[in-house]
């Protein structure tokens, strides 16, 4: 082993340096009595495995099949979203915003990382990165095209900036030649990113 | 507040860090971050708002270079100390204080199963007559003051028009300095690109963001 393999070696198994900080505030927090430990494995258990772009497309694929779903999902979407049993915390208050051929609706919070939990989970990281945050109410076209979505140029790019507590899920257009699926099938083809408007929903085998 | 945090529209961070089939969590010590800052938030000692303006207050380097679950470990460390849950001493130690006594923690797995399908609303049902109706033309506060507030820098002293009423709202403000709720309507107004960015901008472009009654005024 040269010096330099033995040099990596060493530092992949120690724990990284945040490793190393979270750590040590964990062991004060849980020893000063702060925070339940129990109560942190269910937070990080829910986060991972329940709550997540899975329930939103849900609320999109019903409202594709749906009209009167539809109907009160754009009328009080926290009511309509709660109907099927997702609600709560980052998601007290929803809106639906709905893409058609003639606006696109595009979500992101400048100031700091809002973001609708209950339908989505947590963000992505791209999503809470200045990148993202500078540029989407800039430069929405050139954000797309980092995703590899390109959008006529009349339609109107909606950019929707989370600055309070109403957090936005954007209901992405139902792609054509999807008439036979079911709404499994239908939720199942919702992409995380095309309920925040950086990405298009496509039919089977479609691209 | 004018810090680094308030991002809309600076140029030249590049394109963004696109990552197919990103994991929900990067590191094991991220989802510790996330569990630690929501069940510290149980003690009742600061809110959302003030919660938004402990990371705010990083220094910008630091802001801009630290990775979010760094960032927010670096908060709940600040406002944990400066909220008297935790000394500066325990932190430097990684230890509590032999001579403090162990606490209860305020909510165990169960308390926060049943939280989480409520949150923490805020709305507020209250009376309050609505300065402006959808349709308005309205301009923001040119004016700012350096504590926490959800108006961006890139959307001060511009015209926009009403499109939605969201109801009462707890105004982050006031809310942040944990002396009142000092609730107000809050609106989704509407401004074209042009507005922000100047006439060159996309023809086809718009920006909505939610904003409260006092940071908006009759435009013209």
């Amino acid at each position: 082993m040269s010096k330099d393999e033995e040099h990596t070696h060493a530092h992949s198994l120690l724990p990284s340096e945040p490793a190393l900080r979270v750590r040590a505030i964990e062991t004060l927090l849980v020893d000063k009595g702060l925070v339940d430990p129990k109560a942190m494995e269910a937070i990080i258990e829910a986060y991972s495995n329940d709550i997540g772009p899975q329930n939103g497309a849900r609320v999109v694929a019903r409202a594709w099949v749906d009209p009167d779903y539809r109907s009160r999902l754009m009328d009080d979407a926290t009511a309509a979203i709660a109907e099927l049993g997702f609600s709560g915390m980052q998601g007290e208050h929803m809106v639906a915003v709905e893409n058609t051929d003639a606006v696109h609706n595009i979500v992101v919070c400048t100031l700091c990382s809002c973001y609708p939990w209950p339908v989505l989970g947590l963000p992505p990281a791209w999503y809470k990165s200045t990148e993202y945050r500078a540029r989407a109410v800039r430069d929405p076209r050139g954000v797309l095209s980092d995703f590899g979505v390109t959008l006529p140029a009349e339609t109107e790019t909606r950019v929707w900036d989370s600055t309070a507590e109403i957090r936005y899920l954007v209901i992405p257009q139902r792609p054509a030649g999807t008439d036979d699926l079911s709404e499994d099938e239908l939720a199942a083809l919702v992409t995380r990113d095309s309920m925040i408007g950086t990405g298009l929903v496509f039919a089977p085998g479609g691209a | 507040m004018d810090s680094v945090h308030d991002l809309g529209g600076v140029e030249g961070f590049g394109p963004v860090p696109v990552e197919q089939d990103e994991p929900v969590f990067h590191h094991d010590w991220e989802s510790r971050v996330l569990a630690m800052r929501v069940l510290m938030g149980f003690w009742g000692k600061w809110n959302i708002d003030a919660n938004r303006h402990s990371l705010e207050r990083l220094p910008p380097a630091e802001y801009l270079s630290l990775s979010y679950y760094e960032k927010w470990a670096a908060g709940l460390v600040n406002i944990s100390v400066e909220k008297g849950l935790i000394t500066r001493d325990e932190v430097a130690a990684g230890r509590p204080d032999p001579a403090a006594g162990k606490q209860t923690p305020p909510v165990d797995p169960k308390g926060l199963l049943s939280f989480m399908p409520k949150g923490r609303p805020s709305a507020r049902d209250i009376e309050a007559t609505a300065a402006f109706a959808v349709g308005d033309q309205v301009r923001t506060a040119r004016n700012m003051h350096s504590g926490h507030t959800r108006l961006p820098r890139y959307m001060r002293d511009r015209v926009g028009e009403v499109v939605l009423r969201h109801g009462v709202h707890v105004l982050p403000d006031v809310s942040a300095t944990l002396t009142a709720d000092a609730p107000e309507h809050l609106y989704a107004v509407r401004f074209d690109a042009r507005e922000l960015w100047g006439d060159d901008a996309d023809v086809n472009h718009t920006v909505t963001a939610d904003l409260w009654e006092s940071y908006l005024a009759p435009a013209g």
